[in-house]
């Protein structure tokens, strides 16, 4: 059984003027225990509402959750708000995008990194604060005794990013879920980052479902990628069988856009390549494939049958008409 | 934090020399004649001119003025036209009422509003902030003579659960004395929660979209924790501030609320002070007021520091 099985999960949301937002729509993928799965896309395409679809962060109303998410075979969707908190931050725990501004600038970092054993663990304050220091050293911050009394407005991006860090593995989780925890950070910080998710990860043992749009992290610490599109999957696959042969019209544009070392900039026949169009909007319902209007495969069929997504070489998935499909080993 | 402490105390000086400049101005401008009123009706020009002189109203503003302050600096507020008692002693005989009502307003405020508030936030949009709403307009609105009015006619002349009027010294007893100020202290907070309740709704309403509520949330906090505490401490500098200014209200409203429950409390003095022109009471009570309303701002101004680490002087 699969550490967390997500299966045509639909996030939508009501919108005031009585439309429907389809944020994520049947999407359905699995992570298995000390597996690290990428979720890549571009911004709005769902990839941040299925990681907070997750932990059922979603606010509802306006949110609507459908489908089901396993988690060690309990639908978290069926659980109720009491069973739900006990779950988050001790057994599923979750990194986000914006160091600066995700901790409290009120609460010391040793009460916010020991507020997740107390609830969890019941530890008292004073073993909370040494289990602080205790992380704080664990995700390699300078003097934790003498910072674990200080205030985030105290600690540089990077550090208060590692600190996130210190409170999402505090209950050892069986499953972090980083939403674009390197995005805020500069490049050299970025690097740390990374290095300490992987070095931890193997000492935790936890799975990871690592959300970002950015194909140089997921090329470093994944090991399955799942590509989305407008609330949709439409490529899965291992992370070295993607970037050799990518097979989705979308994931190839992706991949194009993305600039290599040694290409020079001033040549013009070698700009980097874009998508053409804009994410299409996830209020209407689509008819056929998500990717339609910007695909430069399109074709009739396209417009009116939804690609099912199918395996097109061993253990990789694609959902397009026109992909071409790889004998596959039986 | 000691060398601003010194530097705030020192910058209440100016303040309360522009106050008591005022004070004394607008008296002095006043229509009517003090003198003329303590000699009666039966008076003549030349005994009214003798009082006057005896006043030292005679003699020119700013050499009354500049005595006038050197006294107050010595603790010497005057004595009173129509008692002859000192200020200083009139004001301490009637401190303890006004004292204890606005002790017991300000603490019954903050514990209702500050929840209602944050509850409203919480649940905004749904009926509990739709009511917490309409009664912050309502408490603004109703003046504190028929909220006073109203409350004394059901709770003490038709359900007799309290007094309808008058005081009992907390010398005599805590219970007498609290249910002789239940009613005013309820009708002089209305106002007072409806600033509060509104300035915590609105203030907790933008801390809960922050991100660190998120990361609360993410980590199994419970709804109680995540309000009262994640949110409601970074909500608490702006209500702290809303409670400190709401301070110069409850001052107005015990004025009036003590004449509607014969209080005999500083608004009363201040009252009876007025309608006989006891210019040095009337002084005397205005110049305690301000000093302990910019008294009041200054401990508000300090305590930013228990709720904020970014806030350091």
């Amino acid at each position: 059984m699969a550490l967390l099985e997500v299966e045509n999960l639909q996030t939508h949301f009501r919108t005031p003027d009585g439309g429907v937002n389809r944020a994520v729509d049947g999407l359905s993928f699995s992570v298995e225990a000390g597996e690290t799965v990428a979720i890549v896309g571009e911004s709005g395409c769902g990839k941040s509402v299925t990681s907070m679809s997750i932990l059922r962060l979603i606010p509802e109303p306006p949110g609507q959750l459908a489908g089901a998410i396993r988690f060690q075979g309990k639908d978290l969707l069926k659980l109720s708000e009491r069973e739900m908190r006990a779950i988050r931050g001790n057994d599923i725990s979750m990194i986000f995008q914006e160091p600066m501004t995700s901790l409290n600038p009120v609460l010391s970092i040793g009460q916010q990194i020991g507020e997740a054993l107390r609830l969890h663990q019941g530890l008292s304050k004073q073993e909370a604060e040494a289990k602080a220091v205790e992380m704080l050293t664990l995700v390699g911050i300078p003097a934790p005794a003498k910072r674990v009394r200080e205030y985030p407005h105290q600690l540089s991006g990077g550090m208060r990013q590692r600190v996130m860090i210190a409170i999402a593995l505090a209950c050892n989780p069986k499953l972090l879920i980083a939403d674009e925890p390197t995005t805020a950070l500069d490049v050299t910080i970025q690097a740390q980052i990374l290095d300490l998710m992987r070095d931890l990860k193997h000492r935790v043992g936890a799975a990871i479902v690592l959300i970002t749009h950015d194909l140089g992290v997921v090329a470093e610490v994944a090991e399955r990628v799942i590509v989305m599109y407008a609330g949709r999957k439409v490529e899965e696959a291992k992370v070295a069988e993607l970037f050799r042969s990518p097979k989705h019209p979308y994931t190839q544009g992706l991949l194009g856009a993305v600039p290599k070392l040694g290409s020079s900039l001033d040549n013009e026949t070698e700009r980097l390549a874009e998508i053409p169009g804009l994410v299409p909007s996830l209020k209407e319902k689509i008819q056929g494939c998500v990717f339609a209007s910007r695909c430069p495969k399109m074709t009739e069929l396209c417009r009116e049958v939804p690609p099912a997504l199918e395996e097109k070489a061993p253990h990789h998935v694609a959902a397009c008409h026109y992909a071409e499909r790889e004998a596959i080993a039986a | 934090m000691f060398a601003y402490i010194i530097r705030r105390i020192l910058a209440t000086i100016p303040v309360m020399a522009v106050v008591a400049l005022f004070v004394f101005s607008l008296l002095y401008l006043a229509p009517g004649d003090p003198a003329a009123v303590i000699a009666g009706d039966q008076a003549t020009p030349a005994d009214v001119e003798r009082i006057r002189a005896g006043l030292g109203l005679d003699r020119p503003f700013l050499v009354r003025f500049g005595e006038w302050t050197w006294n107050i600096i010595r603790g010497d507020l005057g004595v009173s036209i129509f008692t002859n008692l000192p200020v200083s002693r009139m004001i301490a005989q009637r401190i303890e009422p006004t004292l204890s009502l606005m002790v017991i307003t300000l603490f019954l405020a903050v514990i209702i509003a500050v929840p209602m508030g944050v509850v409203a936030a919480w649940k905004s949009g749904g009926w509990i902030d739709r009511a917490v709403m309409a009664f912050a307009v309502l408490g603004f609105s109703v003046p504190v003579f028929v909220v006073g009015y109203v409350l004394a006619y059901y709770f003490a002349l038709g359900l007799d659960w309290f007094p309808v009027q008058g005081y009992t010294p907390i010398s005599q007893g805590f219970g007498p004395w609290l249910s002789n100020l239940v009613l005013p202290a309820v009708a002089l907070s209305s106002a007072y929660i409806a600033l509060i309740a509104r300035i915590t709704r609105a203030t907790m309403l933008e801390v809960l979209q922050q991100d660190y509520i998120r990361t609360a949330r993410a980590k199994g906090a419970g709804q109680r924790t995540i309000l009262f505490l994640h949110a409601l401490k970074n909500a608490a500098v702006p209500i702290v501030t809303v409670i400190g200014i709401g301070v110069a209200l409850l001052i107005g409203g015990a004025v009036i609320t003590e004449s509607v429950f014969a209080i005999p409390g500083l608004g009363r003095l201040t009252i009876d002070a007025i309608l006989r022109r006891d210019y040095p009471v009337i002084q005397g009570v205005v110049l305690l007021f301000s000093f302990v309303y910019v008294l009041v701002n200054l401990l508000i101004d300090l305590s930013y520091t228990l709720f904020d680490p970014r806030i350091r002087y």
